[in-house]
């Protein structure tokens, strides 16, 4: 390999923190190791690698938890970076379900609920041996009635106010006992199913 | 043979691939002349190996051309846009030397709305264009397409950024155009005429295969697919829709009349809990492209995996896991070809697919021929268990997300696992490595890869040994591509003549010096030798000793190309 004209010592090339001269353990390969120089990426242009000539200036640690970016790498089209790119804003939502009578807890991630209705049939899975059936379809019947904790620290029936400001502002769902919730008198009202909102409060 | 008239002799070529096409007509002057004559399809893996002019003197009667432009790693952007690899001066010739040309199929090239505007109108029987990894044109050049193609057959787009220019390219498809087979613009962005989408698909009666983009909603796939029964090849739009829902209840039942579909793919909005209405197709799914619907993961992916018991390609994100491809292995029994795809490129964190997944595969799919793996960590154990297990790969690309990671278990090279893989694979035509290499894999390359004609090589190998063990064993080498190794001059220059035999040599971010490129020129003429100095690394008259930075080598008839731009030294 050409040598830099550089010291030795300089150009070694080790894995290993900074610091760290203890290469006596190590395999020979290891230390004959090229490293990659730490190159500022931004994939979507044409980002050149450091100047010529030069670039082994640079220790790489491979348990760095930094991972520095290499240009081109890993070597995925650049189309499919950009598609995932924009998948990956949809983070995950999990939030905690509790269900009134269940010995645990439970948790649903929301994103991958797409409405109220996608949401009932998600508890329903979850707590399937606790009969939860017909939560949405028949409230006036149905034993339990779903609530949530918005982000004020509020309890909130689930289905008054459209399903991405739900997203946005529940915290963790309760799936509460209908008898624990006589006297509050909110229980002729629908919630929110189709996009659409029936409202028949009584109290 | 001679004794054959000239039409018997044209007709057994007919049978020939372009390969053996190539070798028959260097038999003889008859046989020579019969060959270019009746040659109808032509296959250009380099559009810079020959002139358009040269093609057309040779070749006089061309219906189908395929024509690629850029080397590969500019997929990962490591050649500047601006490079080159336009088909306009293709088009100009060919508009005057082939009136009769039917299909275009082009990758990696610079395709303008221009370009697509003379081509709909030169060929009036033109049937097919396919454009892959292509760019430079918008949806005002596919307008063009679908209104000039009287007789189009094929249009298919594939991992393209198109510009989109809000015209209503889909509704310029005139309703005399009832010849529709294949249309695919997933990779659209903007939206199309639902309305005028239906009609075509209406009148299509022989569509076979439709990719639709994100834009088309599921009610709309629901009608479609009522039109559209007989199709083969499916890609969903957005696929989001409460289960409950009329419009689902509708997609089921339409869903179970399309008796014929093979392959399936898109999914790039879903909304999982709708995924019980393809099971049906599921069945007799030969091939599954998942690998652009991050939101199809955990139990839903494994629920479905079950029902396709009769898939030969899947393509995959690694969300699927170590525990997915286990149901993998078990259910596909039928596999031949295998991506798993990085979710997350840059994440350190939840290792999504290890070797366990791969090892798990490899018991299960002993017909696995094909793979392109993406993952944190990789064995010597692991591998040498695949290679074993399947011996049948001819392409086998691995990568391992962190760059020179060893052996996750000895902290060894994985030189020994990828041996395996070499010597147990003796159809192997394309390998691509990764992870901590010293030379002694170019040793075994170089020993067992007999038939191996493209290799893939990142951060890998010690000394210039490495890239000569690869040149002088691997006979049938075509394409070379290195980034990140410690490969010099010696290594570059001691069997120049092998250059001439493969496509193409890539080299960037190695030891090779100025000097060294220019000697290579010097030697061979009849190799470009080309250095792309972007952002003007080098000064105009760089000293000899000086690294390069990229390196592009590719064997040509028609010397230096015209068309480079300044920061494209061609020596």
């Amino acid at each position: 390999m050409a040598k830099q004209g550089l010291e030795l010592e300089i150009t070694e090339l080790r894995l290993g923190l900074p610091g760290d001269n203890c290469h006596s353990s190590r395999d020979k390969n290891e230390i004959k190791k090229r490293v990659f120089s730490e190159i500022s990426v931004d994939d979507d242009q044409n980002s050149s690698s450091s100047s010529g000539g030069d670039r082994r200036k640079n220790q790489n640690n491979n348990n760095n938890n930094n991972k520095t970016q290499v240009v081109g790498w890993p070597p995925v089209c650049s189309y499919r970076k950009k598609n995932n790119a924009a998948e990956a804003e949809t983070t995950k939502l999990y939030v905690k379900v509790s269900m009134d009578g269940a010995p645990f807890l439970r948790k649903i991630d929301l994103k991958t609920h797409k409405g109220y209705s996608d949401l009932a049939v998600g508890f329903e899975e979850l707590f399937r041996s606790y009969g939860i059936g017909g939560m949405w379809k028949d409230s006036e019947s149905s034993e339990y009635i779903p609530i949530y904790e918005d982000k004020d620290g509020d309890w909130m029936l689930v289905g008054d106010v459209p399903w991405e400001m739900f997203t946005e502002s529940c915290k963790r769902l309760r799936i509460m006992k209908r008898s624990d919730a006589k006297g509050f008198g909110i229980l002729q009202s629908k919630p929110y199913s189709n996009g659409e909102k029936q409202n028949d409060l009584k109290i | 043979m001679t004794y054959f008239p000239e039409e018997v002799v044209e007709h057994m070529f007919d049978f020939l691939s372009h390969r053996d096409r190539n070798a028959v007509s260097l038999v003889c002057k008859s046989w020579y002349r019969l060959e270019r004559w009746s040659r109808q399809r032509v296959f250009v893996g380099n559009c810079y190996a020959i002139t358009p002019e040269r093609l057309i003197a040779r070749f006089p009667r061309i219906k189908a051309l395929t024509l690629k432009g850029k080397p590969h790693f500019a997929d990962f952007n490591l050649v500047p846009h601006d490079w080159g690899g336009f088909v306009h001066p293709w088009i100009e010739a060919m508009a005057k030397s082939y009136p009769g040309l039917e299909e275009l199929r082009l990758k990696r090239i610079v395709v303008s709305d221009e370009s697509l505007e003379l081509l709909s109108r030169s060929f009036p029987n033109f049937k097919s264009l396919v454009l892959v990894s292509c760019e430079g044109f918008t949806t005002d050049g596919l307008a063009a397409i679908a209104a000039n193609c009287r007789v189009l057959k094929e249009l298919d787009l594939q991992e393209i950024d198109v510009e989109d220019r809000r015209g209503q390219w889909l509704s310029c498809f005139p309703d005399s155009c009832t010849t529709l087979v294949s249309l695919n613009f997933s990779c659209l962005k903007g939206e199309v005429n639902l309305g005028a989408l239906e009609r075509l698909v209406a009148r299509s009666p022989n569509l076979k295969n439709l990719r639709l983009n994100r834009t088309v909603p599921l009610e709309n796939l629901c009608k479609i697919l009522s039109r559209a029964p007989q199709l083969v090849d499916l890609g969903t739009g957005s696929y989001v829709q409460e289960p409950n829902s009329e419009h689902y209840m509708k997609l089921t039942s339409a869903v179970l009349n399309c008796k014929s579909v093979r392959s399936l793919s898109g999914f790039l909005d879903v909304a999982p809990r709708c995924l019980p209405a393809i099971y049906p197709i599921c069945l007799n799914l030969t091939s599954l492209n998942l690998s652009y619907s991050p939101g199809i993961q955990g139990n839903e992916l494994i629920k479905l995996i079950h029902h396709c018991r009769k898939l030969q390609r899947l393509w995959i994100l690694d969300c699927i896991g170590d525990k997915g491809l286990g149901v993998v292995a078990s259910t596909c029994k039928e596999l031949q070809e295998l991506r798993v795809f990085p979710s997350d490129p840059y994440g350190g964190g939840s290792a999504a697919v290890t070797e366990e997944g791969l090892v798990a595969i490899s018991m299960g799919c002993r017909n696995l021929h094909s793979l392109l793996y993406f993952c944190h960590q990789m064995s010597n154990a692991a591998l040498i268990t695949v290679a074993k297990n399947c011996p049948n790969f001819t392409r086998f690309r691995l990568c391992i997300l962190d760059p020179q990671k060893p052996d996750h278990v000895t902290l060894q090279p994985l030189d020994e696992g990828f041996g395996a893989i070499v010597q147990s694979c003796k159809g192997l035509r394309r390998l691509s490595l990764s992870g901590l290499l010293t030379d002694q894999v170019f040793l075994y390359i170089g020993m067992y890869a007999e038939r191996l004609e493209m290799l893939s090589i990142a951060f890998a190998g010690d000394s210039d040994k490495g890239m000569l063990y690869v040149l002088n064993g691997c006979k049938y080498l075509r394409k070379l591509e290195i980034r990140d190794s410690p490969f010099g001059d010696v290594a570059l220059l001691t069997d120049v003549g092998k250059y001439e035999t493969m496509r193409s040599l890539w080299m960037s971010s190695c030891d090779v010096t100025f000097g060294g490129c220019k000697a290579l020129a010097q030697k061979m003429p009849r190799l470009n030798v080309e250095i792309i100095n972007e952002k003007d690394q080098m000064e105009e008259n760089p000293d000899d000793r000086q690294k390069v930075e990229k390196v592009y080598v590719y064997r040509t008839l028609d010397g230096p190309r015209r068309d480079a731009p300044d920061f494209v030294w061609t020596l």
